[in-house]
């Protein structure tokens, strides 16, 4: 009468992946929308016909991010605003190639007005003093600040991250000369740093992150230090020191995932700094060199060669696209915040 | 605390003398002294120099010199006043430094007459009742001026106030007498961003306050709301917010730089922004330096006001 007894499952081979928890899958999903977007602005000569197909993928896996992210986070409203604004551009930069736009960097006809058509093209949002289509521009412009802004951030998360964790962690000699160093370099205004880093340097996306990463490592270095040094005290890393367990694990494996919390938060509003920075040094010609669609870079074309009411709309445009990129990551920290504390 | 500060004091010079060095030593290299040589002999006289003639001018000016003493006495010519010349602008570096922060010091002066009272007022009134409808239209407003990128923000008020509505000059030059109407649109681009991030740390540091035992004591013993607000809780919230003032001064120095690009201003940051564009060296240098300290200046006057007006560390020995 017995019935047989379900059948032992195997032991997994690697615990915890057989039902991931979503923020595993989100970062994932994540990781390869941001590989497939990097590989695509920063090499795009060396993939051939590969180029033209490679951001199809990444589609459905940022509408996945999306979903995901909607679900984990609906219990605030303002966290659900962020996400939405923030993966809206996320899903137009990876769309771009797409979607039925022109040329951005063809000249059609010069200063024509939003929602003017001419030779059967429709301009939407008109076009730019040298006849290119803003609105296919903006939405173009939103790969460029997405990916040299994300992969600045996070050169100078793994910098600073690391520098902290070694001054908190190891402490003593460790954490003098790392701090004082750290001061040293928060002792420059931001922007005067950055100006004197790429005047050094010479102007290019690359240049952008070594100097991004100059300016934010040390500010990040404090937090995961003050981090490291609290949890150095708790009972699970004394565990993991009788374990004997090496410098490099227990910092890395033990300390790093069980403070993610406030860092993840940190850099959410990070990414929103290092848009600022990028499109300031891209306005003041520090930065991406023309011609390919920026919205910093369009800003300072027309700041320059079209400063009059009628054609307020070339400016107008590109500010208010990067404000809301910029919003967006800002009350997607607030609501992650709000989140933490309610827990 | 006289401790305390005197070991602040000690850190901060030892962090501007490595500073300097540092600054000095970025500058230090060959492709940089062919730049002094360019400036200083035209393009022309400078390609034309063979390379005899080019180390004769390197051991003229003094260039070839051990690095430490060179180091030495740039410090020492800057510690003394003499900051070099420019080449570009043609004239003593020390005086244009002085004009231009000159300019700009009336564009800061503004600046905090308006944000000081402004946006601890906001955050105040937001942090009093947290919840409130005030409290979250404050609460919102401040996160979204905070979001705009200042060079948005002098788009759009070019656009509107000065394009659209003629209030004010779109481009303010700030040679000669500086008008209302030039510093309106420079400072109020400044205002709407830092306005903000001061409301929101004032509103969080009074919302702590609030919601501490004391001031709960405070209300329960029957104390008229005014007196629980300006006698028990601002004295204390209001510590953070005084403290994060100096080190507005700091934030300036940084953002001071595309507003002023944006509107032409002739201010010290647009100085420090065509001097490292055009390769004029020894004003970046000299600009660079006044900055680092001005910036460890007003942390020093920070941790300072933190140390005088916590009874915690005032009272302490």
């Amino acid at each position: 009468m017995n019935s047989p007894l379900p059948a032992a499952l195997p032991p997994a081979v690697l615990p915890g992946w057989r039902r991931p928890e979503p923020l595993t899958v989100v970062l994932l999903l994540l990781a390869f929308v941001w590989l497939s977007l990097s590989t695509y602005v920063m090499v795009p000569d060396r993939l051939g016909v590969a180029h033209r197909w490679l951001l199809l993928p990444a589609i459905p896996a940022v509408i996945a991010v999306h979903v995901l992210l909607l679900r984990m986070f609906s219990r605030s409203t303002v966290a659900v605003v962020g996400i939405t604004m923030v993966m809206l551009w996320i899903l137009v930069a990876a769309a771009a190639p797409y979607l039925p736009l022109l040329d951005p960097n063809r000249p059609v006809a010069p200063y024509q007005m939003p929602f003017t058509t001419k030779n059967g093209m429709t301009f939407w949002l008109g076009t730019d003093m040298r006849g290119r289509d803003i609105l296919s521009r903006t939405l173009w412009g939103s790969q460029r600040v997405l990916v040299w802004g994300i992969t600045a951030t996070f050169s100078a998360y793994v910098v600073g991250a690391f520098l902290g964790l070694v001054a908190g962690y190891l402490g003593g000699w460790w954490d003098e000369a790392l701090s004082f160093l750290g001061n040293m370099v928060l002792s420059f205004p931001v922007m005067i740093l950055l100006i004197l880093v790429l005047n050094y340097l010479g102007q290019s996306g690359f240049n952008i992150i070594i100097a991004v990463t100059c300016s934010s490592a040390p500010a990040i270095m404090r937090i995961v230090r003050g981090l490291a040094m609290d949890a150095r005290g708790r009972d699970y890393i004394q565990a993991a020191q009788t374990r004997g367990e090496s410098v490099v694990w227990i910092m890395l494996i033990e300390i790093l995932p069980n403070v993610r919390g406030p860092l993840i938060v940190d850099a959410c509003l990070r990414l929103g700094y290092t848009t600022v920075m990028i499109t300031t040094l891209t306005f003041l010609g520090l930065g991406l060199q023309p011609p390919d669609p920026d919205w910093g870079l369009m800003i300072k074309e027309a700041a320059s060669s079209a400063l009059l009411w009628k054609f307020a709309y070339m400016i107008i445009v590109p500010s208010i696209a990067v404000s809301t990129l910029i919003l967006g990551f800002n009350l997607l920290a607030d609501g992650l915040r709000e989140l933490s504390q309610k827990d | 605390m006289a401790d305390l500060i005197w070991r602040r004091l000690a850190q901060m010079v030892l962090i501007m003398a490595s500073a300097s060095l540092l600054l000095f030593a970025i500058f230090d290299t060959e492709q940089f002294r062919k730049q002094i040589a360019v400036a200083e002999l035209g393009g022309f006289g400078a390609a034309a120099l063979s390379e005899g003639d080019y180390q004769a001018w390197i051991a003229k000016k003094g260039l070839d010199a051990p690095f430490v003493e060179r180091y030495l006495s740039w410090a020492g010519n800057m510690l003394q006043g003499d900051m070099g010349f420019s080449m570009e602008k043609n004239t003593e570096v020390a005086g244009l430094i002085a004009s231009r922060l000159h300019a700009t010091g009336t564009l800061a002066f503004y600046f905090f007459l308006l944000m000081v009272p402004i946006s601890l007022t906001l955050g105040v009134i937001a942090g009093m009742r947290e919840g409130s409808w005030i409290d979250r239209a404050i609460s919102i407003a401040a996160v979204t001026t905070t979001s705009i990128p200042q060079i948005a923000t002098a788009v759009l008020l070019t656009v509107f106030l000065s394009l659209g509505l003629g209030w004010f000059s779109a481009k303010s030059s700030a040679i000669g007498p500086i008008t209302f109407a030039e510093l309106a649109l420079p400072v109020l681009t400044l205002l709407i961003y830092d306005v903000g991030y001061v409301t929101r740390m004032t509103r969080a540091a009074m919302v702590e306050v609030m919601s501490s035992h004391y001031i709960r004591t405070a209300v329960l013993k029957g104390l008229p709301r005014a007196t629980v607000i300006w006698r028990h809780a601002l004295r204390n919230a209001l510590i953070v917010p005084v403290t994060l003032i100096f080190l507005q001064l700091n934030w300036l120095l940084s953002h001071i730089v595309v507003v002023e690009v944006f509107f032409q201003y002739s201010g010290f940051g647009r100085m420090l922004y065509e001097a490292a564009i055009y390769g004029d060296i020894e004003v970046v240098q000299a600009a660079t330096m006044v900055a680092v300290i001005v910036a460890v200046l007003s942390q020093l006057l920070s941790d300072i006001a933190y140390i005088l007006l916590n009874p915690r560390l005032r009272v302490a020995r």
